[in-house]
């Protein structure tokens, strides 16, 4: 069998498990990775002259992470590490890739994009304000630099990075002042039976709430953020929200981590020509995939929370379903009963993670009623108003005709903070589904390159 | 200036000198750039389109925010670079911004 090109991106979970089993076959792969480590977000290493264990930086996902990392420098060798690199274009069968100032192409016969996700935002005005950040923003800051965001933070938003990263400030010694969720917790009672897919995670999420409890952080459910207070100067100071009782209450704070769980990064797929799907649960369009990870593209392959967001231990079993479809659509004789119980483990993770979305919602309500001062794209800072303005009166009911009169998405972060959110807004205004309001198109290069950057290899 | 950032543990490692808008500042071996401006003051930059000050987002090089500019013009994202000793740095762009020339 000749040597067939396969070029695996991201080496989080599901990229360095996909790699290390075409690896186990013999083959060598190329593994693109934007990030200086392997790792991915969720097993982020952090810099070599810092000292923490893996049980201080980790916590109870330490033997996971320790378990990655040994994987990845195992197979070091047997692979084609492009570290600090960026996929920022596919046509055809080349991928488009820029590194330090160079650009250059590689062509695959197969591809396997393990692109990951970044949080899932609901603006909330005032959230320009120097002081708000992501809540794995929050998270990376802890994690790979040691810092908190600020002297004293409130975690807003849902999801269960919101418990996750708030626990891991307090166990840090930083000043957490409260914990607001837009999740009601009577859906969590709902989704009880869903949930108990993994049970082991249920027991670790009532955990992370009780812990925060112990430590003294409030901690309330139901709640609509209504501003984040501050100055154009200093930044935030605080915020403002209506309980679930509907009082509005105010809480000092010099910084606030927001963010309603996380959405997969699809822009290369998009590029690749892959088709979308919308998915109801979250409200969200999703490439579609089979079982094994197939897109609708011919030899192209998806895998991880790049896909849908399913969490670390289903993208490592993805990355393994996405290298079996690569081989045996190479021809590789593939161990059927493996494939069988990864199939059944991928399985009983989504029953879980479909729980996840019914537990912790995307709060599409209270974003379709944000007030029209609210900067909705905090690129171009557009206000909701401005959005409902194009929407009324320019007849821009597709979220990119939309984004063509109002701007929203058009900015440095090519909608990734702003583009679900928007087509809420647009959906409640103009009273149509949010699905009727399509997607937002993904543009090459998926992130801005510099001027200076020179074609290598053309 | 206030910092933004509070450093919670690793501070035995080594200091490195950088110097932001004209100013010298102490930053740590193994930061980002980000942390090593906002572990000295509150900010990153100002925005081209409305009067507040800019801090960053995400952290992991997605949402563009935390650009700042060496003084020789060159762009880096703060969140995704390691400070260097002797870096010098503007939260300015160096040359004229379009959205002001009007």
């Amino acid at each position: 069998m000749g040597q067939h090109r396969v070029i695996v991106v991201g080496a989080g979970p599901a990229g360095v498990r996909c790699a290390q089993m075409l690896v186990q076959r013999g083959m060598r792969a190329i593994l693109v990775d934007e990030n200086r480590r392997d790792g991915g977000q969720i097993f982020r290493r952090q810099p070599d002259s810092f000292g923490r264990s893996y049980g201080k930086l980790y916590g109870t996902e330490a033997p996971q992470a320790r378990d990655m990392h040994d994987t990845f420098a195992k197979m070091r060798d047997s692979i084609d590490y492009l570290p600090e690199t960026l996929v920022w274009n596919i046509a055809g069968k080349r991928l488009h890739l820029a590194c330090e100032g160079r650009a250059f192409t590689r062509d695959f016969d197969a591809l396997v994009l393990c692109t990951g996700a970044t949080d899932r935002v609901m603006p909330v005005k005032g959230w320009e304000r120097a002081g708000t950040y992501s809540i794995g923003a929050a998270q990376i800051a802890l994690k790979a630099q040691a810092c908190s965001i600020g002297a004293s933070v409130v975690f807003l938003g849902s999801g269960p990075l919101l418990y996750l990263a708030s626990s891991q400030y307090v166990e840090a010694g930083a000043n957490v002042v409260a914990v607001l969720d837009t999740s009601a917790f009577s859906r969590r009672v709902r989704a009880l039976p869903k949930l108990l897919a993994r049970f082991d995670l249920v027991r670790k999420g009532a955990g992370l709430v009780s812990f925060l409890k112990r430590a003294g952080v409030k901690v309330e459910t139901g709640v609509e953020p209504v501003e984040i207070l501050g100055t154009d100067d200093a930044g935030v100071s605080g915020v403002r929200y209506r309980d679930a009782g509907g009082e509005v209450r105010e809480l000092a704070c010099e910084a606030v981590a927001i963010g309603q769980h996380l959405r997969p990064e699809t822009q290369l797929a998009d590029l690749a020509g892959c088709r979308f799907a919308f998915d109801t649960a979250t409200r969200q369009w999703l490439p579609e995939c089979d079982e094994l990870g197939r897109s609708s593209v011919k030899d192209v392959y998806l895998a991880g929370d790049g896909v849908r967001v399913l969490g670390a231990d289903c993208a490592e079993v993805a990355g393994q379903l996405a290298a079996a479809a690569v081989l045996g659509d190479l021809g590789y004789p593939i161990d059927a009963q493996g494939l069988g119980l990864l199939k059944q483990k991928r399985t009983r993770f989504e029953r879980f993670a479909s729980g996840i979305a019914e537990a912790f919602p995307w709060p599409a309500e209270q974003i379709t009623r944000v007030s029209d001062d609210t900067v909705v794209c905090r690129c171009e800072e557009i206000r909701a108003g401005e959005l409902r303005r194009v929407v009324r009166d320019e007849g821009a009911r597709e979220i990119n005709r939309a984004k063509a009169f109002s701007r929203v998405g058009m900015g440095r972060c090519q909608g990734r903070y702003c583009a679900h959110a928007a087509a809420e807004v647009i959906a409640g205004c103009a009273n149509v589904p949010v699905e009727q309001v399509g997607r937002q198109r993904s543009q090459a290069p998926v992130k801005p390159l510099g001027i200076a950057t020179r074609q290598e290899d053309a | 200036m206030k910092p933004r950032f509070v450093r919670l543990a690793e501070t035995g490692r080594k200091s490195v000198r950088i110097c932001v808008d004209g100013v010298e500042f102490d930053a740590l071996e193994g930061d980002t750039v980000s942390v090593a401006i906002l572990g000295n003051r509150s900010h990153l930059r100002t925005t081209e389109f409305g009067p507040e000050r800019r801090a960053g987002f995400c952290m992991m090089g997605a949402c563009q925010d935390c650009w700042v500019w060496t003084v020789d013009g060159s762009r880096l994202r703060a969140c995704t670079t390691t400070v260097i000793a002797g870096m010098n740095i503007s939260t300015k762009q160096p040359e004229v911004q379009w959205a002001n020339i009007a």
